[in-house]
């Protein structure tokens, strides 16, 4: 086990899946010379060379169009998107063509990709560069969305994605870079679809991704002390596949469910798992389903606003407390 | 603007071989009956969907597709049957696609506007503007990447030149070098505007390729050998290793947009002088006898390819429709739909 930050663990993974395969290249704009603008790529282009780590222009629809083309015709890239707002300029390569493409041929067009981008707020970069967008790319048929809150998870979730047959949507989150945490020593690689329960607990299920999840383990710890109100905290790590059966489980034990969004709330990714523990668990739910989002509204720049916009371990807490006490 | 591939062969026009030449009018008269034959059975509510014809633009695809070479990629348009039946895609599963059969491409799945065959090199039509061309530009770097001889083709109208994708992906194949070859079919009109309404130059393609460091190459797309020289001459700078081409192919399109338009908005008499004067089948015709090919080996061509495309109407017809078990599949790489446990 060697300690890396969540931002070394980006680079790991992707220098780990270069080193075993040849296929795979990496394109994105800044990502080569720079090291990226958040360091998440240091040191790849010294390992691999220009061939292998491409600086590109500034032109997002090319950068997935050529990933896209690449894998369709035997290549295994990695693209990144370097602000995942930026995904709306180039949304029909998400929406419409990597999505489709093994559909629409019948099985003919394979798209082996990953799409690495810089998701969520905190950094107060304002509405344009701060947003958690992962349930747009949930909400689309034929993608696989990965949201990794540890660097353990970035280093082997990567990997799994680059050796996934489907093209993935990974988003980093921004606010998580300077983070620490244990990454297994040698190669290593996670599984897709499998959430993870990261506190045990018998009275409430809490669901948390990315950022939201120490926010979420914050709030449990406190409840635990303060309340003694004993949650179940999981990382569900990935939206799609979503791994329902640890859900459902948990909340068969626990008979209450919480979610920690931080996209906005209209169909944020906790309505649809609440949609299906009310479908298949309704029996077991002792009280309703609790949804804690970022309010409808653009994320703001100044520090105070987006601190009040975004759930907090403060927020979880109260939430959780007044719904429970 | 004078066409560079016409005047360097000016009074020549013998440069081409006769199997070649009979290759292209083939290909030509083989698309020009197949596409015929979807309008017809259209008409006949055989057709489902909607369907882009090719009418009058078969030398562009016929051209291209005979100077590429077995492995070359092609990435289409949604009128996109012409480039698909010129590679050599088997007419009877062109037309059960469009007819939304078992026996079709994609087996119903795709439709008129997504042929996708493989096997001969076609990487798919697309149905959003531009989007393929980055797509193009991402196989033609593959092929540079892993050392691969293919060069890969991008054919879209003159309404792309005005899309995002359309900039991004020429700068992108101009840096890198790479070897995909842009083929512009400006057929006078975008959807139902005319295209130099809409447009700040004269010729929505071959204006714009000083911007990415490119030849201006403006050709007759209604001549099939001057497309065929073209073509060979592109594909050549790009498997040296010279990068990308554009090419902008002046044509016509006989039929409207698509199925639901009757083309009312061009000027009386502009499409029956492109139908007299300037049809690439008639144009054709006319070259094979100037080179001493007789009219018996021309008609027969001619009736081989209609005979062919009954045959392919007939198989298509008896195809029964997909299966519902299909309806789900191919959504993920291990053949299913499944997004959770």
């Amino acid at each position: 086990m060697a300690e890396l930050t969540y931002r070394e663990a980006v680079a790991a993974g992707i220098a780990q899946e270069m080193e075993r395969d040849e296929r795979v290249a990496f394109i994105g704009e800044d990502i080569a010379r720079a090291g990226g603008v958040f360091k998440a790529t240091v040191g790849l282009l010294e390992k691999f060379g220009s061939k292998r780590v491409i600086d590109t222009p500034i032109s997002e629809e090319a950068i997935l169009g050529a990933a896209m083309g690449a894998a369709m015709t035997g290549m295994r890239p990695i693209a990144e998107i370097m602000f995942s707002d930026f995904l709306a300029v180039c949304w029909d390569f998400i929406a419409n063509e990597m999505s489709k493409s093994r559909y629409m041929s019948n099985g003919q067009l394979p798209c082996p990709l990953v799409v690495r981008t810089a998701n969520g707020g905190g950094s107060r970069f304002g509405a344009q560069h701060s947003q958690s967008v992962e349930n747009w790319a949930m909400m689309i048929p034929g993608i696989k969305v990965i949201a990794p809150s540890t660097p353990a998870d970035v280093k082997g979730l990567l990997a799994a994605s680059v050796r996934d047959d489907n093209p993935v949507i990974f988003f980093e989150h921004k606010s998580l870079y300077a983070t620490k945490g244990e990454v297994p020593d040698g190669e290593y690689i996670d599984k897709l679809g499998t959430a993870k329960i990261v506190r045990v607990g018998g009275d409430a299920t809490i669901l948390a991704l990315a950022l939201m999840v120490p926010r979420a383990l914050q709030a449990a710890e406190k409840l635990k002390v303060e309340t003694g109100i004993d949650c179940e905290v999981i990382d569900v790590r990935s939206l799609v596949p979503l791994d329902t059966q640890t859900i459902l489980s948990s909340v068969a034990k626990t008979g209450r469910l919480f979610t920690v969004e931080e996209n906005p709330r209209l169909c944020g990714w906790g309505a649809e798992i609440a949609s299906i523990v009310a479908d298949e668990a309704f029996w077991d739910l002792d009280g309703p389903i609790v949804r804690i989002t970022t309010p409808h509204i653009p994320l703001p720049a100044a520090d105070n606003l987006e601190d009040l916009a975004l759930p907090d371990a403060a927020r979880v807490f109260e939430t959780v407390r007044k719904v429970m006490g | 603007m004078v066409c560079k591939a016409q005047r360097q062969n000016e009074g020549v026009n013998d440069d081409i071989d006769d199997l070649i030449r009979l290759d292209l009018f083939r290909r030509q008269i083989e698309i020009r009956h197949c596409e015929q034959r979807a309008y017809d059975l259209f008409l006949q509510n055989l057709v489902k969907g909607t369907s882009h014809l090719s009418l009058g633009q078969e030398a562009i695809a016929s051209g291209f597709a005979t100077a590429m070479k077995e492995g070359d990629k092609s990435f289409c348009t949604y009128r996109g049957h012409a480039h698909t039946l010129a590679r050599g895609a088997p007419m009877h599963a062109v037309l059960g696609e469009l007819m939304q059969k078992d026996c079709g491409l994609m087996r119903g799945k795709g439709g008129s506007m997504h042929l996708t065959d493989v096997d001969h090199g076609v990487m798919g039509s697309y149905a959003i503007i531009g989007a393929h061309l980055p797509i193009a530009v991402g196989s033609a770097w593959r092929a540079q990447y892993l050392g691969d001889d293919d060069v890969t083709t991008a054919f879209f109208g003159d309404g792309t030149t005005n899309i995002g994708a359309f900039h991004e992906a020429l700068n992108y194949a101009a840096v890198f070098k790479l070897p995909v070859v842009f083929v512009c079919e400006n057929n006078f009109y975008m959807e139902y505007t005319p295209i130099s309404e809409i447009t700040a130059v004269e010729n929505p393609a071959a204006d714009r390729a000083s911007a990415y460091g490119l030849e201006s190459i403006l050709i007759d797309g209604n001549d099939a050998d001057v497309v065929y020289r073209t073509a060979q001459a592109a594909y050549a700078k790009a498997r040296a290793g010279h990068g990308p081409s554009l090419i902008e192919c002046k044509t016509y399109r006989h039929s409207g947009h698509s199925r639901a338009d009757p083309g009312a908005y061009r000027p009386d008499g502009e499409l029956d002088d492109w139908k007299t004067n300037r049809d690439p089948i008639k144009i054709y015709r006319a070259r094979l006898k100037e080179f001493g090919i007789s009219e018996d080996v021309i008609n027969e061509i001619d009736a081989k390819a209609l005979a062919q495309v009954d045959e392919a109407t007939e198989r298509a017809k008896a195809s029964g429709f997909p299966p519902a078990n299909i309806l789900a599949t191919d959504v993920y790489a291990d053949g299913g739909w499944a997004w959770r446990n």
